[in-house]
């Protein structure tokens, strides 16, 4: 399927001339976070892309820092969401087009839910909740997926220690706790 | 007055995460009314273990142990997967030989996925004989995944660029010998199961899946294929050397439990045809090289030595499916090193060159170091599109790896299915889509 | 009759070398499986490896029926209370087996979201190191478990 025709349309939906990445199956648009819902709606209803593959954040948060020539993020806004949809033939199962909408948000904002366009994403807004900290508008029942309702924090934002634990029963540190040697490779009796 | 006396009957019924059904470690609330499931909520992450957190705190040569339990049931797809994202962000080609080996040993890794995955179905379902001999047959295959790798279940074979090693020179003989079992305990199955009376009334019509469902949840694999939509990342996107095998894509019709019982098991004989054509086609490695071929290490430790003058007339033995990894990909990896896959065990553990160039790649900050960008490589996994979403910032270690995991999308769509159904079908049908926590939970 | 039966030690002792002896072979495994381990967890309950052949073969999926805690895979802290409460309702006397390298330290799983060895949260008896332990160091695992019942007979 080409492409070029669907990108000037969401450009005019966007109302702005928009910068694609990529060519062919790894075409990705940058849309406004305000539109990125509408874009989407648009791509099913209009152009048959009938499948959300994913739907995922990466946060930025101190991207490129000690690297030429690698831009950080765009006006100070810390997350990118990817919308990442497939137009499939049901008939024959080939794909007609992949396209990935990249939209930027910070973390106060919210981006609209597209969980009535695609139930897929119920769940996987709820994970970028879990693990980044962004809430998607019209879901007050989003709820965490992956980890415990006690758990505080986003475990996959940058600022996020990866050893930071938050057990709900034993020590909170077990580091410190006496360890099995790695050389006992042997099953081993504990009297 | 009677309608409010029906819904004070239905009540809620928790199941798992630690239920003798439930293989793998999910909650269900159901919300019942007698048998009849009204709703159904699943509650996953008993699992996670922080996968993409890790695979940003790591080097991205050794993210790779990590994916091999993301979908335990068949690791060598995501070692694949994993690589395959890297090489695309790294541009690095991958060797003929290395492809073909990829993709054999994928599906030796999908036939254990789907003989598990119908085993432990039909072990649920009261059929133990089944279950013991799909896994007696696995064990073949174990061992076969054990002779080219070195372990039974957490493979990590492949490199960025290339594979770990060649494989065995007689594995292919070993390989069919394999499968011959792996027919015959098919073969028992398909005579056990198939045309089992509780078997198929436990299976046929229950838990349906309709392809619009399929569709809006995002599943993919087995599970999609089972309701007719003969989506398959292999024959949509061929990826490796997919595009030259002769394969089918075997589709259901009802996307009921019974048709996802029948894809998996005509999967398992088109994965046996794609092994056995890929040793076919295998194109000649360092086991056809000359005689008179002398490892590059020797080489260098000679030509330290001033002993030039042997080496004139000496063919170098590459590996081929190692250092040429390395060669192709040189230009467009910026890595302090020139070489961008491991050096083979013998060599790390044999020459102090080839120690120095593995400790170049494992070691912190150094490495291969992909351009600043984004790559998404979509594999078919045992249960569906798995991808694997990379975003490097030019350093030795990736700024994200987001993995695409198809039960995820399966999970997700439980509930449609089981809703409406009897309560004691939850077992059938949960058996049925295959979940692996690993995967799911990450 | 000469021998005064009622001298201490030497008929309990003997009673507890038969009930020790009885009880090692006839372990009612509960397989707490979570995750990798869960693989090889198969291909020692079924023919190949036959764990049946140690008596152990039975496993029951409730905790009061259960005298051994296998814990195959790793624990994440999501999961640690539910597996603290199936070993709080297991009767005694009862065992516990870390299966794998992930219960016995965590292993490699070194995060925020994983039990750093399952010990932290409930004594183990057992620890068998491996990720994933191959079938025979399970199998080797559980002869010094047997030796070790023997050993104890009973047990608070």
């Amino acid at each position: 399927m080409d492409l070029a025709p669907i990108l000037s349309d969401i450009e005019a939906l966007c109302g702005a001339p928009l910068s694609a990445r990529g060519a062919g199956s790894d075409t990705v648009l940058t849309v406004p976070p305000a539109k990125a819902r509408a874009a989407v709606e648009f791509l099913k209803a209009k152009h048959g892309f009938n499948v959300l593959v994913d739907l995922t954040c990466v946060d930025y948060q101190g991207f490129g820092k000690g690297t030429q020539n690698v831009s950080p993020a765009p006006e100070g806004r810390r997350f990118k969401l990817v919308y990442r949809l497939m137009a499939l033939d049901a008939g024959t199962g080939l794909i007609k087009a992949r396209l990935a909408l990249d939209s930027w948000v910070d973390g106060e904002s919210v981006p609209a839910t597209i969980k009535d366009l695609f139930p897929a994403a119920d769940w996987l807004e709820r994970e970028v909740w879990d693990m980044f900290g962004v809430r998607f508008a019209d879901r007050p029942d989003v709820k965490r997926i992956l980890m415990y309702p006690e758990f505080t924090g986003h475990p996959l934002r940058k600022d996020y220690p990866i050893k930071k634990r938050q057990p709900l029963i034993g020590p909170a540190d077990a580091s410190a706790r006496e360890r099995l040697s790695p050389a006992d490779l042997r099953p081993r009796i504990v009297e | 007055m009677s309608q409010d006396r029906r819904e004070s009957r239905s009540y809620m019924l928790n199941m798992g995460p630690a239920h003798p059904a439930m293989h793998g470690v999910v909650r269900l609330v159901l919300k019942l009314e007698g048998e009849r499931v009204l709703q159904s909520e699943a509650e996953i992450g008993y699992l996670h273990r922080a996968f993409e957190k890790h695979a940003e705190n790591d080097p991205w040569n050794n993210v790779i142990p990590w994916t091999d339990r993301l979908n335990y049931v068949s690791p060598l797809i995501n070692n694949a997967g994993y690589c395959m994202a890297v090489e695309k962000l790294a541009k690095i080609a991958v060797p003929e030989r290395a492809q073909y080996l990829r993709v054999a040993s994928s599906e030796i890794s999908r036939i254990t996925d789907h003989l598990t995955c119908v085993g432990a179905n039909a072990m649920e379902l009261g059929s133990f004989t089944a279950f013991l001999y799909l896994i007696q047959a696995r064990e073949e295959l174990y061992r076969c995944i054990d002779a080219l790798c070195g372990a039974r279940v957490t493979t990590s074979y492949t490199r960025v660029g290339g594979v770990k090693g060649d494989m065995p020179a007689d594995w292919p003989a070993m390989v069919r010998a394999a499968f011959e079992k792996v027919r015959s305990a098919v073969k028992d199955a398909d005579g056990l199961l198939t045309k089992n009376r509780i078997f198929v009334d436990r299976t046929r019509g229950v838990g349906i899946l309709s392809k619009e469902t399929a569709l809006a949840y995002g599943i993919t694999g087995p599970m999609l294929r089972s309701t007719g939509v003969p989506y398959d990342v292999r024959r949509a996107e061929p990826y490796l050397v997919y595009d030259r095998l002769d394969f089918e894509v075997p589709v259901g019709m009802a996307g009921d439990n019974f048709d996802r019982y029948l894809v998996r098991l005509a999967e398992i004989d088109q994965s046996m045809r794609i092994v056995e054509q890929c040793f076919a086609q295998l194109p000649a490695g360092p086991i056809q090289a000359p005689d008179d071929a002398m490892p590059g290490s020797k080489m260098a430790d000679l030509g330290k030595h001033g002993k030039t003058a042997e080496l004139l007339d000496t063919a170098a033995a590459v590996d081929p499916v190692l250092e040429g990894g390395a060669r192709c990909g040189r230009d467009s990896v910026m890595a302090d090193a020139p070489a961008s896959t491991l050096p083979p065990k013998e060599e790390t553990y044999g020459s102090i060159e080839g120690l120095m160039r593995h400790f170049e790649i494992i070691m912190w900050g150094r490495g291969i170091t992909p351009p600043a960008g984004e790559a998404y490589v979509a594999v078919e996994g045992g249960n569906g599109e798995l991808g694997f979403h990379v975003v490097s910032d030019g350093k030795d270690r990736a700024w994200r790896v987001r993995v695409r995991p198809p039960c995820f999308f399966n999970m997700a769509g439980l509930h449609k299915m089981l809703e409406g159904g009897a309560v004691a079908d939850v077992v059938a049908t949960f058996g049925s889509i295959n979940m692996i926590a690993g995967e799911l939970d990450r | 009759m000469e021998q005064d039966l009622s001298a201490p030690g030497i008929l309990t002792s003997q009673l507890d070398q038969a009930i020790g002896w009885a009880r090692k072979y006839s372990i009612f495994q509960y397989p707490f499986v979570t995750a990798c381990c869960g693989m090889e967890f198969m291909s020692v309950a079924c023919s190949h490896y036959d764990i049946d052949r140690f008596g152990a073969g039975f496993p029951r999926f409730s905790p009061r029926q259960a005298d051994v805690l296998m814990v195959v895979g790793t624990i994440s802290h999501k999961i640690a209370p539910v597996l603290r409460r199936i070993y709080d309702q297991m009767a005694a006397p009862k065992w516990v087996v870390a299966f794998g390298v992930c219960t016995c330290t965590g292993g490699f799983y070194d995060n925020y979201a994983t039990v750093q060895g399952i010990d932290t949260i409930l004594p183990v008896d057992l620890y068998i190191p491996g990720c994933p332990p191959r079938p025979e160091t399970v199998l080797e695992g559980l002869m010094l478990l047997q030796k070790k019942i023997q050993a104890q007979g009973r047990r608070a």
